[in-house]
Formats: structure tokens, sequence, C-alpha cells
């Protein structure tokens, strides 16, 4: 059992599921839930972005592109046509799938620098048609959108929010653990070591590459769903540019190949700018200068850091290299 | 039937002939070496049967399948493996889970039981890390079971690369430059670990610029030249090829048997 519990699937799931249910304690009202669940929803995003970039080694500078077209379909077929919620964020997510997997064979035959520009034009052409049909989408204005209805309940308030977010990120951790800790993560993690050594063994790169790819780009569209009903209000700019930066930059802070570090990363990077209000006009800047510095001094990550310095203090050994 | 056999063979980089009308057939069970200058081909060569560059002419056939256009992993598939030059490990993984990756193709690699992890992934990762263990103890590398890979010596690693390529169970195995950077002692235990896996039924083919090693351990040689075939046989045949005396080896090299490029 303490096996079990020590392993850093189980027990990592353990001790999220056990912090999900601790903070609302530590929580003295709705605006610091109202921080949490966006908190929670990004981490859903940066626990699939995190797939793609910390395992698979490849990198996405337009996966705010998939969050608002998840958002966009779900706040125009519930706004606009009536569609059950529920639907909308199933069908959101079934395009972005599709479009994803489209785009990936072609997009993702490039590397390095090519592959970030082809990305980030992908994210700023969605970009773009967001603010330009402003028919449907409301264009800069943003437009409104109906709350979520599970089971016939309209989801209202920040309390009921944070549950249901909470659930949703522990379920998209779970299975990101799942792929992790199975040939199929063995064969992402391979990609991002040496393709040419992948191939040689055996291992499909391009199906891999696409699959972690449209995998990463359902959980932003279903993330997107999520923050388009909690908010009730949607604008192109929370789909901006800005907002991929925004997700690297938590995926890079938390760590790598480490599933619990884009949590952490998510975590921290929702929570700081609420922190430095009076800095609100350098946020940007806040950001890019945070990625920086991870890049030179923890190249890593911070849980991947913490983790090696923990291992070389407490002399244990930790099975694999993931965490 | 022959392993492999590779006809007309021509690989052009930009009007330079790397490998040019290119004819051999490899055996099963033998230990087949390629021997030649640097930018004699050998590794354009080894690149072109293993699908990893496309011939600009001719054919390449594994046990009398062709092999034209198929993938690299396509080719795993039929049974070839390979080890690289210039190390190609998986720096991210641990040691042991550099060999799991050679097992990929034997394992159940599908999407959505990994996803549910459904139909006893747990059980069948750790026997496969039985299975990784085993031939990480079979090139001698018990002790680095649970080592990161960025953390070991060159020596292990070249070790690491043949344990990776003979989980996939290969029936020929190309190794290149198995020997290229280790001193005298790690090349005699190479050499014993290419008998070792000769003697398991996997076909060889090494190439390799040791040539106490070559000559020692092979039942066959190819010996390339700017891409041509200057000579094959076994080790006496070619020692005693005045062709390959004179282009390549030099008259008084091959008596004592040192490595020269």
């Amino acid at each position: 059992m303490t096996g079990k519990l020590m392993n850093p699937r189980s027990g990592g799931l353990l001790a999220l599921a056990a912090f999900i249910v601790a903070v609302p304690f530590l929580l003295p009202n709705e605006f610091y839930f109202d921080v949490a669940v966006r908190a929670g929803i990004n981490a859903i995003v940066c626990v699939g972005l995190n797939l793609l970039i910390g395992y698979a080694g490849q990198i996405s500078l337009g996966h705010a592109g998939f969050l608002g077209l998840g958002a966009y379909t779900s706040a125009i077929l519930t706004a606009n046509y009536g569609w059950h919620p529920l639907a909308a964020m199933a069908l959101g997510a079934t395009l972005v799938g599709v479009l994803a997997f489209a785009v990936a064979r072609p997009i993702l035959r490039l590397k390095g620098h090519y592959l970030a520009m082809a990305t980030l034009g992908l994210g700023i052409i969605i970009s773009i048609v967001v603010n330009n049909e402003a028919d449907v989408t409301g264009g800069p204005d943003g437009m409104m959108v109906p709350p979520l209805v599970v089971f016939g309940f309209e989801v209202y308030g920040e309390k009921i929010w944070y549950w249901l977010v909470g659930a949703g990120l522990l379920v998209s951790v779970w299975l990101a653990l799942n792929i992790i800790f199975s040939p199929v993560g063995r064969a992402l993690r391979s990609v991002h070591g040496s393709e040419v050594a992948a191939e040689v063994s055996g291992i499909d790169t391009a199906r891999y590459k696409v699959m972690v790819f449209v995998i990463s780009a359902i959980l932003a569209s279903a993330a997107g769903s999520f923050a388009a009903h909690y908010s009730g209000f949607i604008t192109p700019s929370d789909v901006s540019f800005f907002k991929s930066i925004e997700l690297v930059t938590m995926v890079v802070l938390g760590g790598m190949a480490s599933i619990f570090g884009a949590v952490v990363g998510a975590v921290i990077l929702t929570i700081l700018p609420e922190l430095l209000t009076w800095f609100s006009e350098y946020e940007h800047m806040i950001f890019g200068l945070i990625l920086m510095l991870t890049m030179i001094f923890m190249p890593k990550g911070l849980i991947p850091t913490l983790s090696v310095k923990m291992r070389i203090q407490g002399g244990a050994r930790v099975e694999g290299k993931q965490s | 039937m022959s392993l492999l056999r590779v006809e007309n063979l021509s690989k052009e980089f930009g009007g330079v002939h790397a490998i040019a009308d290119l004819n051999f057939t490899f055996n099963v069970g033998t230990i087949h070496s390629i021997i030649g200058p640097n930018g004699a081909g050998k590794t354009t060569l080894f690149n072109l049967i293993s699908g990893i560059y496309t011939p600009t002419t001719g054919r390449v056939f594994l046990e009398d399948r062709d092999a034209h256009g198929l993938a690299p992993f396509e080719l795993a598939a039929m049974g070839l493996s390979r080890t690289f030059q210039n190390l190609q490990i998986f720096f991210n993984m641990t040691a042991l889970e550099n060999v799991m990756v050679g097992l990929h193709m034997r394992l159940d690699s599908r999407f959505w039981p990994a996803l549910l992890r459904i139909g006893g992934i747990g059980k069948k990762e750790q026997e496969a890390r039985e299975q990784a263990a085993e031939l990480m103890r079979f090139v001698g590398l018990e002790a680095y079971l649970d080592t990161d890979a960025d953390a070991m010596p060159f020596g292990a690693l070249k070790r690491l690369e043949i344990a990776r390529a003979l989980a996939s169970e290969p029936k020929i195995i190309l190794l290149d430059e198995p020997a290229a950077g280790l001193n005298t002692t790690e090349t005699e235990e190479i050499d014993e670990l290419i008998r070792k896996i000769s003697e398991t039924g996997v076909t060889v083919v090494l190439v390799e610029h040791d040539m106490r090693l070559v000559m020692g351990v092979s039942d066959h040689i190819l010996v390339l030249d700017n891409g041509r075939k200057l000579g094959e046989g076994t080790a006496t045949d070619i020692q005693s090829d005045p062709n390959v005396i004179q282009a390549y080896l030099g008259a008084g090299h091959l008596g004592n048997g040192d490595a020269d490029d």
C-alpha cells in the first residue's frame, strides 16, 4: 500500500485530490474562489499542453486559438442557437480535434522555430477570425455566454464552479498520467529524446506527434468552453496570442515533462497577477521575464528541479524520470 | 533466401555519388562487416538500408521483400534494427526506459487502453521492465538499470544502444562503429558482445574502423571506396585482395592490425 502511495501516479493523484479538497477551507471569500477556478481552468489546458511540449518536445504557440474555438463554439451555439451547453462543448471539442488532426501532419513536420512560427500563425488566424466575424462573435466587444447546465441544474457561483473545475482537473491529470505511464507515453518521450532513434525502434513518430497535438487541443477546447460559461462573457483578447504565451510560460515555469508541474505553474501564474494588481500594465512584461529567468536558471522548471533537490537531500530514489 | 540484398543502389547528394551502383547479398546468421576509408559511404549505406534515406536509384530487399519507400519504423517491424555512430540516446529517460522503447513494437501501444488504463497495462509494463533488465544484463549494463541516461559514461551508452536495438528482437542488426571512441579493453568486450549476439541467431552487420576487431570477428567483409564496391569476401580474401590493399589499406598495414583511416 505504501508502495502504491509512493509511486508518482497514484500517490500524486491522491495528493492533488487532497489539495483540491483542502483549498476551500483556506479561501476566505468568493474572490479567492474565482482565482482558484481560473487557475484550475488554466491548469487543465497546461496538463494537455505539457504532454505536447514537455513530454513529446513539440512547441505550440497557438493553443489559445484552440481554447478560443472551444469557448466561442460554446458561446455561439448556446447563446444564439439555444443548444444545450454540454452538447455545444462536445461539438466544440470535436471540431477542434478535427482541425488539430488536419493541420497536425503538415505542421508537425516542422521543427524548432519553424514549428513555433506555424503554430503561432494558426493561433493568430483564429484570433483574427473571432475579431472580425462580429456578426456571430460580437467582434472585439465580445459576447455574453449563458450559464452551464449540468443534469438540469444551472451551474452558478464560484463555489460550485470550484468543485466542477476541480473534478475536471483531476480527471485530466488522471488521463494524462495514464498515458505517460504506458508504452504510448514512453513513445511520446522518445520522440522528444531522439526522433530518429524512436523511428528505428519501430515507433511511428508522426502518428504520436499528431496524437498528442490532438489531445492537447481537445483539452484546451474543453477548458475554453468551461471558461466561457464560467465568466459569462468572452472577448477575443481572452484567446489572443498573449494567452498562448501565458500558457507556455505556465508549462515552462512549472516544469517540462511534469504533469504536476503544469498544475503548479498554472496556479502560480494565475495567482501572481492578482497579487501584483498595481503592475497590471506590465503583466505581459512580467510573464516574459519569468519565462526568460526560468529558461536561464531553471530550464527543467520548478517541480523537476525541486524534486531533484529533494532526492539528493533525502537520498531517496524515485523510479523513472517522470514526475 | 537472402536476408539482405542490395541491387544497383545509388544515392546522390547534389551531384556527389555517396553510393554508386552497389550490389551485394548478406545471408542469415553470419557477421558481416562493411569497411572503407572515411567518406566511402558506409554510414550512407546504413541510412539507406534502414530507411532514413531514400535511394536515388536501386532497391533494398529484406528477406526478398522490396523495402523501397518504407519508413524506418516499418523496416523495424520487418526485423531490421540499428545503432548510430553519433549516439542517439533518449537522454530524457533512464537507461532501462531507453531499452523499453526498443520493446515498443512488442507492447500494447493502443491509445484507448492506455488512456483509460485497462487491459492490464500495469502488469505488462512490469514484465517489460524485467525483459529490458534482462537485455541490459546481456550487454553487461546491469549496474546502470535505474541510472538516468544522461549520467552514464560513453562506453556504457554504446552498449545501451545495442541493448535497445536488440529489444525489438531483430533478424538483422546494423552496428555503426560500436567500438569508436572505446579503449582496448572496451573494444575487446564489444568484440565478445558481437559474437554473443551472433550466437543468438541475429545477423550482424558492422561498420567499423578498428581493423583488429573487423578481421577477427567477421565471416564476410564488404569493402567500399567512393561509394563503390572495392571487394568482398572473408578476412583472408580481403587481406590478399590487391585492389583493397592498394586503394585502401596500404601494404603492410594488415598484418599488425592497426586501425587506420
